[in-house]
């Protein structure tokens, strides 16, 4: 295992996060409050308690996930496309590295990108709202873990765009409507029993719906499925990846 | 002198079905400088491209320093430093980061003292906090050469170095190849110029159509290249070299009324006038004489043209 390589990878990538660290961390900042304005103060105020909880802070952990998933999916996709893009790839491909490798240096940035970012918008959150969060352990490796399949979604987008449309193909027509879908502003109880049927199809309820019980002890669906969901997504990510690279797909001829 | 890199029977065939490299068979030395010429298409980059792991190839073996590149990719890898063609650099990144990247990549710990070394000797290190994208063309060549070079590899491969470069900067890529060479690497390089090949490499091979044509020691190729022949064309046909002349190395043409001297350039004298105030006394008369000499490049263009 060449683990200097998987460490200057990773630190290659976060370089670039810290590079532009205002637009980075700054924007999904900037979004949420807008998010806690519009729905928790303005909306929320009219809207009553959702399953116990006030909807301000009923909102904050779907607000939570859908930062992290678009944000892991976008980083973890740009950091393998753009080597490919400028042509550095060819760096990677002669160096004594294996797939795993490659995988756990540019992942683990974007996982960990997604992560901070994630916390910012946490420590956002309690400015607007009051909240308390019932199994903080369970919080972080649900967060954790999410940061992780999302950058594993990615980096299998990043090395599949041909070009920059591409790129942004997935997270815009795929990634952004399941997280809206997935219950992230309203409880999928709320749905009307066709919708909660239809619902369940979507895999970002079981995450959503386990990170809000990380927060508030209630969940749409039992914790140990949200667990199982989480895993299954990681599982096949990893042994898409795994094929990517035996192959040799979008990458080496 | 040991092999350090084997390739047998290697071919390459690409999806669409292009087939880039057929049967190619190349031993390279430790220790000596090759150079690879062929034209545009020949089939030079895919050959390193697939030596360093780049592409994979579609049938036959490649070994570096003993190291299968598939099986015992990892070791084999480890030996080798690649200069690609193209200039594909991270622009948003500092010199001395993108180096140390490149080092962290094989494996080797951080040593920014050696890494310094090698920007000095690259005239690189007063520019070792810039952005890439600040740099020009040339210099970001030298970064390039400093990547493949931070992890201290002792096979290099430099992709057309000095396409599109200044003769400065052509020279000072000389002196570090000349360098290198001092200290063991080896080094194989393609070009598109066949003055480069002279300055510098022991061999020279030609590639043509995704074949190996020819693999000689430049020496016994520039022995070829120094001869050169004047071709005296008389008013008289004549039968036998005249006792007078019998001193020159002087053969009689095909059509009996020439006479050709080979001499070599590169001697003090040529012999030219004195050859010249002979024949007169000789009492042979001219009519006419040109000169003719065979270059590397004749026998470059003519064994790509047969192929052709």
């Amino acid at each position: 295992m060449n683990l200097t390589a998987v460490a200057s990878i990773y630190r290659f990538e976060m370089a670039r996060f810290f590079r532009t660290i205002t637009q980075s961390l700054v924007s999904p900042v900037l979004s949420t409050s807008l998010y806690f304005v519009v729905f928790g103060t303005a909306i929320g105020s009219r809207i009553q308690e959702v399953e116990g909880v006030s909807y301000g802070a009923f909102i904050v952990p779907g607000l939570i996930m859908l930062s992290v998933m678009t944000q892991a999916t976008s980083n973890a996709s740009f950091g393998i496309y753009f080597p490919k893009f400028i042509g550095t790839i060819y760096e990677l491909l002669s160096a004594p590295v294996n797939f795993l490798e490659i995988t756990l240096g540019y992942v683990g940035a974007a996982a960990t990108k997604a992560l901070f970012i994630g916390l910012i918008i946490l420590v956002t959150a309690f400015f607007f709202v009051d909240i308390t969060i019932a199994h903080p352990f369970a919080m972080l490796a649900f967060l954790v873990l999410t940061c992780v399949s999302f950058s594993l979604l990615g980096f299998i987008i990043g090395i599949w765009a041909g070009n920059f449309e591409q790129l942004q193909l997935i997270p815009l027509l795929i990634i952004t409507p399941l997280v809206f879908l997935g219950g992230s502003f309203y409880s999928v109880t709320m749905l009307p029993p066709i919708w909660q049927t239809i619902t369940m199809f979507n895999p970002v309820v079981y995450l959503i719906s386990g990170f809000r019980w990380a927060f508030f002890g209630a969940a749409d669906v039992p914790i140990g499925l949200s667990l199982l969901a989480i895993a299954a997504f990681t599982g096949a990510c990893l042994i898409a990846i795994w094929w990517i690279f035996r192959t040799g797909w979008r990458i080496r001829q | 002198m040991p092999t350090i890199v084997n390739v047998q029977n290697l071919r390459k065939a690409y999806e669409g079905g292009f087939e880039a490299l057929r049967s190619v068979d190349l031993e390279i030395q430790q220790g000596e400088i090759l150079a690879l010429l062929g034209p545009n298409g020949a089939g030079k980059t895919t050959l390193i491209s697939t030596i360093c792991g780049i592409t994979v190839p579609t049938s036959g073996a490649i070994s570096v320093g003993g190291h299968d590149t598939q099986t015992e990719f990892r070791a084999a890898r480890n030996l080798i430093g690649l200069v690609p063609q193209e200039i594909n650099l991270e622009p948003f990144e500092t010199v001395m980061n993108t180096v140390r990247f490149s080092r962290g990549l094989f494996g080797k710990p951080r040593n920014d003292a050696y890494l310094e070394q090698i920007l000095k000797k690259l005239s690189l290190h007063d520019k070792k906090d810039s952005k890439i994208m600040m740099l020009s063309g040339g210099m970001k060549r030298r970064v390039l050469i400093a990547k493949a070079l931070s992890h201290e590899p002792r096979v290099l491969f430099l992709d057309e170095p000095t396409a599109g470069v200044d003769v400065e900067l052509r020279k000072d890529m000389w002196d570090v190849v000349a360098d290198l060479k001092a200290d063991g690497v080896t080094i194989i390089l393609t070009t598109h110029y066949i003055e480069e090949a002279e300055a510098i490499a022991d061999r020279v091979g030609v590639i043509s159509k995704g074949e190996i044509l020819l693999v000689q020691d430049k020496a016994e190729m520039m022995a070829q290249m120094g001869q050169k022949q004047l071709v005296i064309d008389l008013a008289d046909t004549i039968t036998d070299v005249p006792a007078a002349l019998a001193a020159y190395s002087l053969t009689i043409g095909g059509d009996d009324r020439s006479l050709i001297y080979t001499y070599d350039t590169k001697g003090e004298r040529t012999g030219i006038t004195t050859l010249l105030n002979d024949l007169q006394k000789a009492g042979l008369s001219m009519t006419d004489m040109q000169t003719h000499q065979s270059s590397l490049e004749d026998i470059f263009v003519g064994l790509v043209k047969e192929t052709a």
